[in-house]
């Protein structure tokens, strides 16, 4: 009776997982779908633990489990309350990771009794005794968790800043290596002795943890939230694995639901960027491929705006839009955009937000920001909209954005960037860019828009200088 | 080839539930605007926390001087629970603000 309470729990549970994401893809139903998925996985969790049975006998070890799910509990919590808004691109990267450590591990400590049962009978081929499916869930829930974990690991660390880029040649090419070993081993446990298929087995975890650290590792910062969704349609695919394994249909159905959504959402960011998934993993985007046409040399003057005359055209302008970037994010200076837009509204000037898609380091970093600091919804405009209202905008004032408006994206065919939507902001009176010095962008490509007549350029950190315009606009 | 004809035999209701799968999570989440895909991505990242059951099971069905099992299980039990709270919490915060702001409009 109890086993037949478990099956309808976990059918409840995958309902609430396919419910639970349908609703995340629509912005009004999005919050509740997010709690009936999490209803269902703490149903799912506690159906498991009070009335799963192995082999007749219900779990045991409770004070264990208890222990454990506390400490998860009070660290997930601490550390997703406590984390700013700017940082929780890299938090969905460390989780992830989480998830795949526990997918892999699952597997090896199955892989440790499937070894174990076959000790008696050590010369014989490990193929010959073992279960081949079972062998098969082992062995791909293990790669795909360790690959899935230690990649979710560089991904965290490129974004918080502590691993840098490096890229060297041929590393594509012992990558691929990597991944033939990975392979390789793989099979070889398989054939092996099963007195000894632990070895090439461990051998096998070890490599793709390499793997996931090699294959993270060339992709450039501003390619990591394509990476992460991709990483965790893999830990999807490691659950699922695991799923299989302990013929759960709950784990099977959440990991594949989410290793195929994973994949689409991997695919449907990278058409947001305009660029194919191919290009990303293997483009190496790191300041290596300069545009191709270097610009015209006369055009490489730029002209800088002092604050109080930054302040001065702000104030009497009557319609201003904010072209926020990562900049804005690196800075913590959305309170501060913020009190500069009620001001500028205080004095009758129009001001509205222009928010690319994927400006920042993750598509909606910048409605995620500037809702942090209530800015209202009102004033986000969409590119397209944005882009039919510069003609009429007397300043842009570019925060910390630099690719999501750069002008070779549309007249460079040379250029990486070049067919990726932009923000038509040449199309404005005048242009103040903030930005913190010359450094080109992520894609690592000059910006020519830089250096147009049209455009002033204002240095600094965007907080501080948002703070002394606005002590400026109030003098006025 | 008699192993993997025998395996297809064995798990074919587990091989129609994956197709299946596979489908539905293309069919969910097309035409998903931009704005929402870093939370759809950190839902999703929740959701596959639910590999946390077999850390569980793997704890529970450990015999009391199996160390590897009880060590690596209790590692996978707090990390699988770290996937699913962090996960879900961090969800919930990013779409707080969303909402906040729809009804001030």
């Amino acid at each position: 009776m109890s086993i037949s309470i478990l099956a309808i729990c976990y059918i409840i549970a995958s309902v609430t997982y396919i419910l639970g994401l349908k609703m995340l893809s629509h912005p009004a139903t999005a919050r509740k779908g997010n709690l009936i998925a999490a209803g269902g996985m703490t149903l799912a969790i506690a159906a498991t633990i009070f009335l799963y049975t192995n082999d007749g006998k219900p779990l045991g070890n409770f004070g264990w489990i208890f222990t454990a799910m506390t400490i998860g509990l009070v660290l997930g919590w601490l550390i997703a309350k406590k984390v700013k808004m700017t940082a929780m691109p890299e938090l969905v990267s460390f989780f992830n990771g989480m998830g795949g450590a526990c997918a892999a591990l699952i597997a090896i400590v199955e892989f440790d009794y499937m070894y174990r049962a076959n000790l008696n009978t050590p010369d014989i081929a490990f193929s010959s005794v073992a279960h081949f499916g079972h062998y098969l869930a082992i062995i791909a829930g293990s790669i795909i968790g360790s690959t899935s974990f230690s990649g979710s690991m560089i991904a965290w660390g490129k974004l918080n800043g502590s691993i840098k880029d490096v890229s060297f040649k041929g590393q594509h090419f012992l990558n691929l290596i990597v991944l033939v070993l990975v392979f390789g081993f793989a099979v070889y446990t398989w054939f092996s002795p099963a007195g000894h298929a632990n070895i090439p087995f461990f051998i096998t975890v070890f490599l793709a943890l390499v793997y996931g650290v090699a294959f993270v590792q060339p992709i450039g910062g501003a390619d990591m939230p394509v990476v992460i969704s991709l990483l965790n349609s893999f830990t999807g695919v490691a659950a699922a694995c695991d799923g299989f394994l302990y013929n759960n249909k709950a784990m099977l159905t959440g990991g594949i639901l989410v290793g195929a959504a994973g994949s689409l959402l991997t695919i449907l960011m990278c058409r947001a960027m305009n660029r194919s998934l191919k290009n990303v993993l293997i483009g190496s985007f790191g300041g290596t491929k300069a545009s191709a046409k270097a610009g015209p040399a006369t055009q490489k003057a730029i002209k800088e705006i002092s604050l109080s005359d930054a302040a001065m055209v702000l104030a009497y302008a009557k319609k201003v839009m904010i072209v926020p970037g990562y900049g804005l994010a690196v800075a913590q200076a959305q309170h501060s955009v913020h009190d500069l837009e009620k001001l500028l509204v205080e004095r009758g000037v129009d001001v509205k937000y222009a928010i690319h898609p994927v400006a920042g380091r993750m598509p909606g970093h910048m409605n995620v920001l500037l809702a942090e600091a209530d800015v209202d919804y009102d004033k986000l405009l969409e590119m397209e909209t944005a882009n039919d209202e510069f003609k009429t905008t007397d300043v842009v004032l570019v925060l910390g954005a630099n690719d999501v408006v750069n002008p070779a994206a549309k007249n460079d065919p040379g250029s990486p960037i070049y067919g990726m939507p932009v923000l038509n902001v040449e199309e404005a009176n005048m242009v103040i860019v903030n930005k913190r010095s010359m450094k080109p962008g992520y894609a690592g490509i000059e910006n020519e828009l830089f250096y147009s007549r049209k455009t002033s350029m204002l240095f600094g950190d965007a907080k501080k200088v948002l703070q002394e315009l606005i002590s400026q606009i109030k003098e006025i | 080839m008699e192993a993997i004809s025998s395996f297809l035999q064995q798990n074919l209701d587990m091989i129609y539930v994956v197709i299946l799968m596979i489908f539905l999570g293309f069919e969910i989440i097309n035409r998903v605007p931009s704005v929402l895909h870093t939370p759809l991505m950190s839902g999703a990242n929740a959701i596959h926390g639910v590999v946390i059951i077999g850390a569980i099971i793997i704890m529970g069905k450990a015999e009391s001087d199996n160390y590897l099992a009880l060590i690596l299980g209790f590692i996978a039990v707090v990390l699988g629970t770290l996937n699913v709270v962090g996960g879900f919490v961090v969800t919930d915060r990013m779409l707080e603000m969303f909402k906040k702001k729809k009804q001030k409009s």
